[in-house]
């Protein structure tokens, strides 16, 4: 009897979601897919709002990244302003706006890492769901849950101190900056007490990859194989092939790490990027135009990150960035659970970005808003924690938002991960009776490495729970397991 | 000083001129009455009902109220203040006030009042009407979504002549107050940003004007509403 599995809500990502696997009578998987279920309608109803109020109101999509969305609709609304597209900005604006940033990535990175996916890597994917939580490493591996707890709130200061709040600060105005970093402030990232400082983040986010990387080498078969396929990649760089996460022009290779998109100008992003809608899902695909709905998905994170950078402007990451390269001889990585490692890099990356801005006097200064030729529509890219955050306006005469375009990281993913949930089903769950919690995990593993942000992504509102259901060709659900 | 009265809030023995609404005498012994619609300087007209007290078992607005000699005030009894709260409540069901957008959050009357008396979720259901917004002005935005109708830019607000900017349209439920829109075409900056200012809400926000003001330096930031009014 053929079956349908469902996995609903999927657990330690962020955000609702739910997977259905179909298996047939001998037990093949015929369809897996990720289905996002609620909706939100952000870019309805900010229309017809005055634009500089854009960051502050989008940015209620989410309150794990919201700084992703602050900063790319405040850099759709600098083009309005006239302030240039992205690198107009006085020293003090860009600099606040990337500590900002570089902060966020930090404590985001961070939390996805200790908080939601070390369980699997400490306890097993198949291990007891009861301790294979925040909880369990708390209680097996202390030192390890308070690293990744400081290091959240250090990131999390450096957003206060940016943004003026954790969560949802008002910092980046249209032009600019609402207010520079005081002395003090400074000071206290830079030589406050162990462990909240800049040097103790830098050298815990090498012990974190550190740790990784002793896993990857003691389970290399899995880390490598687990959900491996080839896709393109897509990400902003800066203009000589850097990695930024702030700035740059979009970049992307395919599989074999060949130019396909040739650092454009990402003002013009939709004479390139197109959007599919599927019944199924609230949660749209994107695409390169050029390449088709069936060619053109590309993966966005970590992994694209570091596969369409060329380097990595700090010394400490740009040795861990050789080091992962080598592992790959210099070609693109496709595996899947490499995205961890990709974060981790980007982690370490995060802190010495943080204490080499902190180091610069211009985060001082008093010159914080530049504003020239009003504009009446605007594009802000920004590398959020989980991708490449697309945000686009255009304004009436009076001042209202008359159109609102907004692509997020976890959307351009989408397709990549319905992959990786089709291939994590066909390899654990094909010809099994029976289906463990073990191998719902594992489909969840796939899902989680994206880091996904289903909640932004989706524009869904609520909790997310994750909801496993396996179905049979008639559609009778013959299994549904839910976890909480 | 001939003319100092004596009379009693919630029991503390008060003097005050005569004649001094109750309101300001309160605040010159200490005592803070909560006010939204009331401005210094503007003849009071009791629109609001937050200021309202209890003088021998009658409730009454304390910004149109003379204090008299030996008047005995209740302010600060459990009921007033639920009077007060549930009143709070109702402008925000009323209205569609998202703080988190709101260029006045932190610089807002009404939220801050909210805040001093711990509204957690209005004991009312929410109306979500439909209001709309006039951005037609080149420098003012008019937000009905936020307006409590307080009048204080209708009589604060006027050109050299006297006339108001702004002005009461419709009558009853469909009762808003809308920038005049001849004279909102020609409105300078300095009389933009007062109506703002003035303004108790975010309903009157001056064009291209947001979250310039870092969170921490806003005005309701450091010290709740009425932190002010202390002996």
């Amino acid at each position: 009897m053929s079956k349908k599995i469902t996995i609903e809500p999927v657990t330690r990502v962020e955000g609702h979601g739910k997977v259905t696997i179909h298996m047939d009578a001998q037990g093949n998987i015929q369809q897996s897919r990720l289905h996002i279920v609620e909706f939100r309608g952000f870019e309805r109803f900010v229309q017809g709002r005055p634009y500089w109020e854009a960051p502050v109101l989008v940015q209620r999509l989410c309150g794990i990244c919201p700084v992703s969305h602050h900063l790319a609709a405040a850099k759709a609304l600098d083009v309005i302003v006239g302030a240039g597209t992205g690198d107009g900005l006085t020293p003090t604006g860009e600099k606040m706006r990337r500590l900002m940033h570089y902060g966020q990535f930090f404590q985001s990175h961070a939390l996805h890492f200790f908080h939601l996916s070390a369980p699997d890597f400490l306890f097993g994917v198949d291990g007891d769901p009861a301790t294979r939580n925040i909880i369990g490493i708390a209680l097996t591996n202390p030192e390890l849950a308070v690293q990744g707890v400081m290091m959240r709130k250090f990131g999390q200061e450096i957003i206060r101190a940016t943004a003026g709040k954790k969560i949802h600060g008002t910092g980046a105005i249209p032009g600019g900056i609402n207010k520079n970093l005081s002395i003090e402030e400074r000071d206290e990232f830079l030589k406050g007490a162990d462990p909240l400082n800049a040097d103790k983040m830098v050298s815990w986010a090498e012990e974190a990859l550190d740790f990784f990387k002793k896993y990857y080498f003691a389970n290399k078969d899995f880390v490598d194989n687990f959900s491996y396929f080839p896709s393109n990649h897509l990400s902003l760089v800066r203009k000589d092939g850097a990695l930024d996460i702030y700035h740059g022009v979009l970049r992307a290779v395919d599989a074999d790490g060949k130019k396909i998109l040739h650092d454009v100008d990402y003002q013009d992003y939709d004479k390139y990027i197109e959007e599919e809608v599927r019944s199924w899902s609230y949660m749209k695909f994107p695409y390169l135009k050029e390449f088709g709905k069936e060619k053109g998905w590309y993966r966005v994170g970590p992994l694209a990150r570091l596969n369409t950078a060329d380097f990595i402007p700090t010394p400490l990451a740009q040795k861990e960035f050789e080091a992962y390269k080598a592992l790959t001889n210099g070609k693109p990585n496709n595996h899947c659970l490499h995205m961890h490692y990709a974060r981790l890099i980007e982690t370490l990356h995060a802190a010495e970005m943080i204490r080499e801005l902190l180091n610069d006097p211009d985060l001082l200064g008093d010159d914080l808003v530049i504003k020239g030729e009003k504009q009446k529509e605007g594009v802000g890219l920004i590398e959020a924690p989980r991708g490449t955050l697309f945000h686009h306006y255009r304004i009436n005469d009076n001042d209202q938002i008359e159109m609102a375009n907004l692509i997020v990281s976890t959307t351009n993913n989408n397709e990549p991960m319905n992959k990786a949930v089709n291939h994590v089903a066909k390899s654990v769950m094909t010809g099994k009776e029976v289906i463990t919690e073990g191998m719902m995990n594992a489909v969840e593993v796939a899902i989680r490495a994206y880091d996904p942000c289903l909640s932004c992504a989706t524009h869904a509102l609520g909790k997310m729970p994750l909801e496993l259901t396996l179905v049979g060709p008639d559609d009778q659900i013959l299994d549904r397991k839910r976890t909480h | 000083m001939s003319n100092l009265i004596k009379f009693k809030i919630d029991g503390k023995e008060c003097m005050a001129e005569a004649g001094k609404y109750i309101v300001d005498a309160a605040a010159d012994n200490g005592i803070y009455i909560p006010t939204l619609c009331n401005m210094k300087g503007v003849k009071p007209k009791g629109a609001c009902r937050i200021c309202s007290v209890r003088i021998n078992g009658r409730l009454m607005t304390s910004c149109t109220t003379p204090v008299t000699d030996g008047m005995e005030i209740e302010s600060n009894s459990a009921d007033i203040q639920d009077l007060r709260k549930s009143i709070i409540e109702l402008l925000f069901v009323s209205g569609n006030h998202f703080c988190p957008a709101c260029e006045k959050s932190g610089n807002c009357e009404l939220q801050a009042l909210a805040y001093r008396y711990q509204m957690m979720v209005p004991r009312y259901p929410y109306e979500f009407p439909t209001k709309p917004v006039d951005a037609s002005s080149p420098r003012i935005i008019k937000d009905q979504n936020r307006c409590i109708f307080c009048k204080r830019c209708i009589k604060t607000i006027k050109d050299e002549n006297g006339r108001s900017y702004f002005v009461f349209r419709n009558r009853g439920h469909k009762l808003e107050v809308v920038l005049d829109e001849e004279m909102g075409k020609t409105i300078d900056s300095a009389t933009a940003h007062l109506a703002m200012e003035n303004c108790p809400v975010g309903s009157i926000l001056v064009k291209e004007k947001g979250f310039d003001t870092p969170i921490g330096k806003r005005k309701f930031d450091k010290e709740p509403i009425g932190s002010d009014i202390k002996l």
